[in-house]
């Protein structure tokens, strides 16, 4: 570990140029003042239980009691059909967008959710996210039958509107051995990072601590980082024709905008990797067996890296290729590079260039999920998840004969807000744009409809499609429900978000099959894409425009209020201050005075306005009298009002 | 005694106020009704201009990125189109193939759309209620079909929760530069936004096949892209429809592609203009007098001025701009402004005489169209999905054959649509700033809600208190005064006497039940096979009479001389038909106001001058004989036939007016499902009958 200091003798650091740094007090002593180690500093000669202090994450898990945990911030979505869904890349690093966080609590079944709120405060905090917005039992769910098996004791909340910055990514960069200063996360160049397609940054926690094998007890964080970014020259070498189109040519330091300086002087291991998917070694292979004159460059000899497709400007160390004993069907290639013998002065930099074009497909997933919505207006609606087949589910081992019959289980997952009241007995489902019962397709289902600001409506389904069906469609009508005024987002009028369902195909697994080898064993990637998981994929988010109220409303709401009370105070003083007799007593008394002439002339006037007979003087007088010097008053005003418009308006 | 005296005395002011007000009733309504009318005809003066409500929206802050490239690939496009008209066999569905290679070789995802044209039919029971899929489409036949051609460009960062939507109807029939023209501006824009990275809602290009009419095709993608019918009964998408001999072709779906909601919708097309500059024509107006969101028209017509330096214009009425009267009223509001001026130079109330007329004449042709309550273009299928949207039509002062005015005239309504699809997509919440309920005075100047109200208020303000001094003088008339009150005798007879309004009242519901059987009929009329307008319309007005007859006949005779009293019989009835008509036009200006303005504006003085004619004539002094004639002439003009052929008669004169021109007008409002045929069946002609009915009272 190393601290390192320098010195600023720009205009900014040195107050304008007026405190300049004078070099010839060389050399200088540095104090660091209110210095703080992020990590647990341990001298040689103290012990090390002041690592247990509550303020370090990993012991913050041990408080939360978390057994599992993932959590991913994403922008961008991940395009299933271009960027593939079936390898264990894809399947696994593709997130929803916004933030998803799940956890696996090691409580009882009562204590979980007060742990969960404990989790999401400690994480927004973390994260400087508003994850804390997942407190709130109306975001978050407890799936059992298809998202992991679980007993109780798993949460799950997504905030599809979370906005991902580099805020979130500076403290998943702090929990790095180097953060982004050295190693392979020197790479992390912000806007190169943010300029991509899709990024998603994921943090996985597991805690062992059940074993009492001191070994196998402890925390594991992992963290992942996925982007898809575009090369540099995409922009620049647009061609409309097609068939000149050469596919972009890319290096580490074109795409990034920076090199490999070496390893991270506390990394184990330091690895870059390049994964040629099937589909494109398939093109490859078959581009050699029609092009004869290249077969003295062999695939199996010089494994690709000079061939006549493409050059690799790095010569890698390690080359694996996938091995399928299932069946001979093209197999992907990974090359691997060991950032450690490179240097600041030599730094790691891999490029690949492209001779020819080529043009494959990645892997999809078996059924491609669509999610949309139905309906218009701001009553009802619907929401539909369309299951369509690709090409890759046709040529797939049908392992999952159960009863003689082919069967393809799919699972969905599906979380809806409360104020979209989805009536769960309407789902229909259609297969092979054939309406089915749903006894035939679905094999287990289970619903927790959604109580009004308590708690989300949760369906999890697993279908049991026939193998050979085209397509699936079901769909759920929901109402559009009302919300209070103060339950509106400050965006209310943008809509309201569904987050994305979540698709499973079990019976397909995201593996990939390597020849044993020793190195395969270290490298915790690769070992990790030969674990056996099944085949996910997230549909789109969708927005719900809701009836938003006017929020100018509260101030004609106020008006209208203020105006009612005044009325009915009004009255209400009326009635409570007249005494009856008395105000008739003072009407005879006034009746008793003479009235003046003018006002004897308007009540004449006003009777004849009114078109009855001249009112008694004694009665109409008071009135009258008041008008007369209402009118006058009036009349006063109106003129100085005329006047001061007229000679300063 | 005296202190009850007292206490009539002294009623509540509010009380006193009515009292007042029913008293002087004509009064009140020849003030009302004049100031309604006023107000109408100051409404071009009071106009304000148009301002960009939504900050978000940041119009023009974005230097335009189209550059010449882009159009010399759109006029690539454009060639090879218009190439393939020349042999006009096959041209259709090569089109398709064309235009889809064209938007997949830019990255966006493709599908094509199969519809079936509708016939407009009339549904009676489909009033107001939303589209359906599937069930029209079992009537329509199946030879027919239209192929849209669907683009859709994923925004590179965003997540797909919105989409901004381009329209451009193209008839591959037809053919022509016209007709390409307005792809080539699609085609150009939508080349640049594959390559931007500051997209953050999704771009669908429509390619709308407008062999069958503008409005269909849109609708239909709409409908299909919002109700689809998964359970495929009709096998509309799935059938190979024409063998591709395109290996490309093939390889489109016919599954539609979706994207999130929509955000808002233009629809790009070029006219052939005869006028002296470039201009840009704005539709807006979509079923039953729904408008877009003004900050819209706003965005287009700020970029479309300030940037590209197009003039931008609005329908007008062409007629009212050549005539004598509203030129005078615009020279006295003129003067007025300017007197006004001179009190206080901050009041700017004038505007000059040859901006009123034009304000006017838009104003006419905004309200107009409104009232209608049919849409001016295919945006109006947007709207019903509440989706903002125009149409936007560009018009040129000469052909397009020479290239470098062609590649001029691309490059700009490139740059205006690609401002206006950056300005939407910078919006994060939908629009909902600015207005929805206002009329047009001129491109950049608009009437809102608030002031346009006014008219329609003081329009309708004087019926409530007419038909109230109405049954106050009822009451008076009969001896049930406080007098005879004493005489307990005739209790029986007093307690009908007051309920003799009841009578009345039937006879409205009569007629207006009788108004709804006559809106009905066309439905009936229309399944006679082979009939031609002018017939449909005599049968329509021959069953009309009959049905009224019968009605009558059937349940207003037997009990109308139980009661007796026919001296006030006529102002019960006319004070109930005022009431319902109240109620009715209530009701309409909720729904459609345009239409409730001008309906108010026909039959208000007709329903409160009708007076028995032959009280009139027994009269014999000035004031009856002019109430007679006026109640003629207004009777024969609110009678909505005659209404209507005045009107077409003073817009396109007198010389070629069929008596089928009224049912095809009344055909075309039931195909759009517009209101204001309930309106006019429900609420006019109800109100006219039982104000010929009183003007003919027997009294």
């Amino acid at each position: 570990m190393q601290i390192e200091a320098s010195l600023w003798n720009a205009s900014w650091a040195t107050d304008g140029g007026r405190m300049q740094i004078s070099l010839s007090y060389a050399p200088f002593e540095a104090r660091y003042r209110g210095f703080d180690v992020a990590r647990c500093s341990v001298d040689k000669s103290s012990d090390m239980n002041q690592c247990y202090a509550s303020h370090y994450w990993w012991n913050e898990v041990k408080k939360f009691r978390v057994k599992e945990m993932e959590l991913s911030f994403t922008q961008g979505r991940w395009r299933y059909e271009q960027w593939g869904g079936f390898d264990p890349l894809s399947s696994n690093n593709a997130k929803p967008p916004g933030v998803e966080l799940w956890a696996v609590f090691d409580v009882p079944q009562s204590l979980v959710d007060v742990y969960w709120r404990n989790l999401t405060h400690t994480l927004s905090g973390l994260f400087c996210a508003s994850i804390n917005f997942l407190e709130s039992s109306t975001t978050y769910s407890a799936p059992e039958l298809t998202f992991k098996p679980s007993f109780g004791n798993l949460r799950y909340g997504t905030l599809p509107r979370e906005a991902v910055c580099t805020e979130n990514l500076t403290p998943w960069l702090k929990l790095l051995p180097c953060r982004d200063k050295a190693g392979l996360s020197a790479l992390m160049d912000r806007p190169s990072i943010y300029r991509g397609f899709y990024h998603s940054q994921r943090l996985r926690l597991t805690s062992s601590e059940s074993g009492s094998d001191e070994v196998d007890s402890g925390i594991g964080l992992e963290q992942t980082l996925t982007v898809v970014l575009q090369p540099s020259s995409w922009r620049t070498g647009k061609t409309y024709s097609v068939e000149t189109n050469i596919q972009p040519s890319w290096s580490i330091s074109s795409i990034f905008g920076r090199n490999i300086p070496g390893k991270c002087v506390i990394a184990k291991s330091s690895n870059v990797y390049l994964h040629l998917d099937n589909g494109l070694v398939g093109e490859l292979k078959n581009l050699e067996r029609e092009n004869a004159k290249y077969v003295a460059n062999t695939f199996e000899s010089e494994g690709f890296q000079s061939n006549h497709a493409f050059k690799i400007s790095v010569t890698p160390d390690k080359v694996f290729e996938e091995v399928d004993y299932l069946h001979g069907k093209s197999t992907s290639v990974i090359y691997g590079f060991s950032v450690e013998k490179y240097s600041d002065s030599q730094p790691f930099d891999l490029g690949l260039t492209w001779k020819i074009p080529v043009v494959w497909s990645c892997q999809q997933a078996p059924l491609h999920a669509s999610r949309f919505l139905m309906g218009s207006g701001n009553e009802r609606g619907a929401i539909a998840i369309s299951l369509e087949s690709t090409e890759s589910s046709e040529g797939l081992p049908t392992s999952h004969i159960i009863d003689g019959r082919c069967e393809l289980r799919v699972d969905i997952f599906q979380v809806v807000p409360w104020y979209i009241k989805v009536y769960f007995h309407t789902l229909q489902v259609f297969v092979d744009k054939q309406p089915r019962a749903m006894a035939d397709v679905v094999d287990k289902i289970r619903v927790s409809p959604s109580k009004d600001k308590v708690s989300p409506g949760v369906m999890e389904m697993i279908l049991k499609l026939p193998c050979g069906s085209k397509s699936a469609a079901f769909s759920l009508e929901f109402d559009k429900g009302f919300l209070h005024i103060d339950e509106y987002p400050p965006d209310a009028n943008q809509g309201f978000d569904i987050p994305s369902a979540l698709i499973s195909f079990p019976s397909f697994n995201a593996r990939m099959n390597f020849s044993e080898d020793e190195f395969l064993n270290n490298s915790p990637i690769l070992s990790k894409f030969q674990e056996t998981s099944p085949v996910l994929s997230y549909t789109e988010v969708l927005l719900i425009p809701l009836t938003t109220p006017d929020f100018s409303m509260p101030y004609n709401v106020i008006t209208i209020t203020c105006t009612v009370f005044a009325l009915y105070f009004g009255s209400l003083l009326n009635v409570l201050r007249r005494r009856v007799d008395e105000e008739e007593r003072i009407l005879r008394s006034r009746a008793g005075r003479k009235a003046g002439w003018i006002s004897q002339l308007l009540s004449r006037l006003s009777a004849k306005l009114r078109g009855r007979p001249q009112e008694q003087p004694t009665s109409s007088l008071p009135y009258s009298f008041i008008s007369f010097r209402l009118v006058l008053k009036i009349l006063l005003v109106a003129s100085i009002a005329v006047t001061w418009q007229y000679y300063f308006g | 005694m005296a202190e009850t005296e007292v206490s009539k005395k002294r009623k509540r002011p509010i009380v006193r106020l009515a009292v007042l007000l029913l008293s002087h009733s004509v009064l009140v309504s020849v003030i009302c009704c004049t100031a309604g009318v006023f107000g109408l005809l100051l409404l071009p003066v009071l106009a304000k201009n148009t301002y960009i409500s939504e900050n978000a929206l940041m119009p023009g802050s974005a230097s335009s990125m189209l550059s010449n490239q882009e159009v010399s690939e759109a006029n690539k496009l454009i060639k090879e189109l218009n190439n393939l008209h020349s042999n006009p066999l096959g041209a259709t569905t090569e089109s398709h193939g064309i235009i889809a290679k064209y938007m997949s070789n830019l990255g966006a995802q493709v599908n094509n759309h199969k519809f079936h044209p509708q016939l407009n039919q009339f549904h009676p029971l489909h009033f107001f209620s939303g589209p359906d899929s599937g069930v029209m489409q079992e009537n329509s036949t199946r030879s027919l079909y239209g192929i849209n051609t669907v683009g859709i460009i994923r925004a590179p960062r965003g997540d797909g929760k919105e989409a901004i939507v381009l329209v451009t109807p193209y008839n591959a029939v037809k053919g022509g530069v016209r007709e390409t023209l307005s792809l080539g501006i699609a085609y150009s824009v939508f080349s640049l936004l594959t390559r931007v990275t500051w997209l953050a809602k999704d771009i669908i290009w429509l390619v709308a096949d407008s062999q069958y009419g503008e409005y269909a095709p849109v609708a239909a993608w709409l409908r299909d892209y919002h109700t689809p019918a998964f359970s495929n009964l009709d096998s509309l998408n799935t059938e190979t429809c024409h063998v591709g001999n395109n290996n490309f072709e093939s390889k489109i779906s016919y599954g539609i592609r979706r994207s999130g909601t929509m955000a808002a919708a233009l629809v790009l097309g070029v006219a052939y203009g005869n006028e002296n500059e470039d201009t840009l024509g704005i539709y807006a107006e979509a079923s039953n007098g729904q408008m877009p969101n003004l900050d819209l028209i706003n965005i287009v017509h700020y970029l479309a001025v300030h940037r590209q330096g197009l003039r931008v214009k609005v329908e007008q009425f062409h007629w009212l701009l050549n005539s004598k009267w509203v030129k005078s009223l615009g020279e006295v509001f003129e003067s007025l402004g300017k007197m006004v001026k001179t009190l206080n130079p901050d009041w700017k109330l004038g505007i000059s005489a040859a901006d009123y007329v034009e304000g006017a004449a838009t104003l006419a042709s905004s309200l107009y169209h409104q009232a209608l309550g049919v849409p001016t273009g295919p945006h109006g299928a947007f709207r019903d999905y509440q989706v903002d949207a125009i149409t936007l039509e560009f018009s040129l002062r000469i052909s397009f054959d020479r290239l470098d005015r062609r590649n001029d005239f691309l490059l700009h309504g490139g740059r205006l649509i690609e401002g206006v699809i950056r300005s939407v997509n910078n919006l994060l919440e939908k629009f909902h700033q600015s207005f929805f309920l206002y009329l047009l005075t001129s491109p950049s100047k608009f009437v809102s809600v608030g002031v346009y109200m006014i008219a329609f208020a003081l329009l309708v303000a004087p019926l409530p208190v007419v038909a109230a001094s109405l049954y106050a003088k009822t009451l008076d008339l009969n001896p049930t005064s406080e007098k005879d009150k004493s005489a307990t005798s005739n209790e029986l007879g007093s307690v009908l006497q007051s309920w003799k309004w009841l009578n009345s009242v039937k006879t409205v519901f009569v007629v207006h039940f009788w108004g709804a059987t006559v809106s009905l009929l066309p439905y009936f009329i229309s399944q006679i096979p082979d009939s031609d307008p002018t017939t449909n319309f005599s049968v329509w007005i021959l069953l009309s009479i009959l049905s009224l007859e019968i009605l009558r006949w059937i349940l207003v005779s037997p009990s109308s001389h139980i009661y007796g009293l026919p001296q006030g019989e006529w102002a019960t009835l006319k004070s109930a038909t005022i009431s319902s008509f109240f109620i009715g036009l209530g009701l309409m200006s909720v729904i459609n106001f345009a239409t409730a303005e001008i309906g108010a504006l026909l039959m208000v003085p007709m329903a409160l001058m009708a007076h028995p004619l032959k009280l009139d004539v027994r009269g014999q002094s000035l004031r009856s004989i002019l109430r007679m004639i006026c109640n003629l002439v207004l009777g024969v003009i609110s009678f909505p036939p005659a209404t209507f052929f005045v009107f077409k008669g003073v817009i396109e004169g007198f010389s070629g007016i069929n008596a089928g021109d009224f049912w095809n007008w009344v055909e075309s409002l039931w195909a759009w499902n517009s209101a204001t045929y309930l309106y006019i069946g429900m609420v006019h002609l109800p109100c006219w009958v039982l104000c010929v009915q009183i003007l003919l009272h027997p009294c």
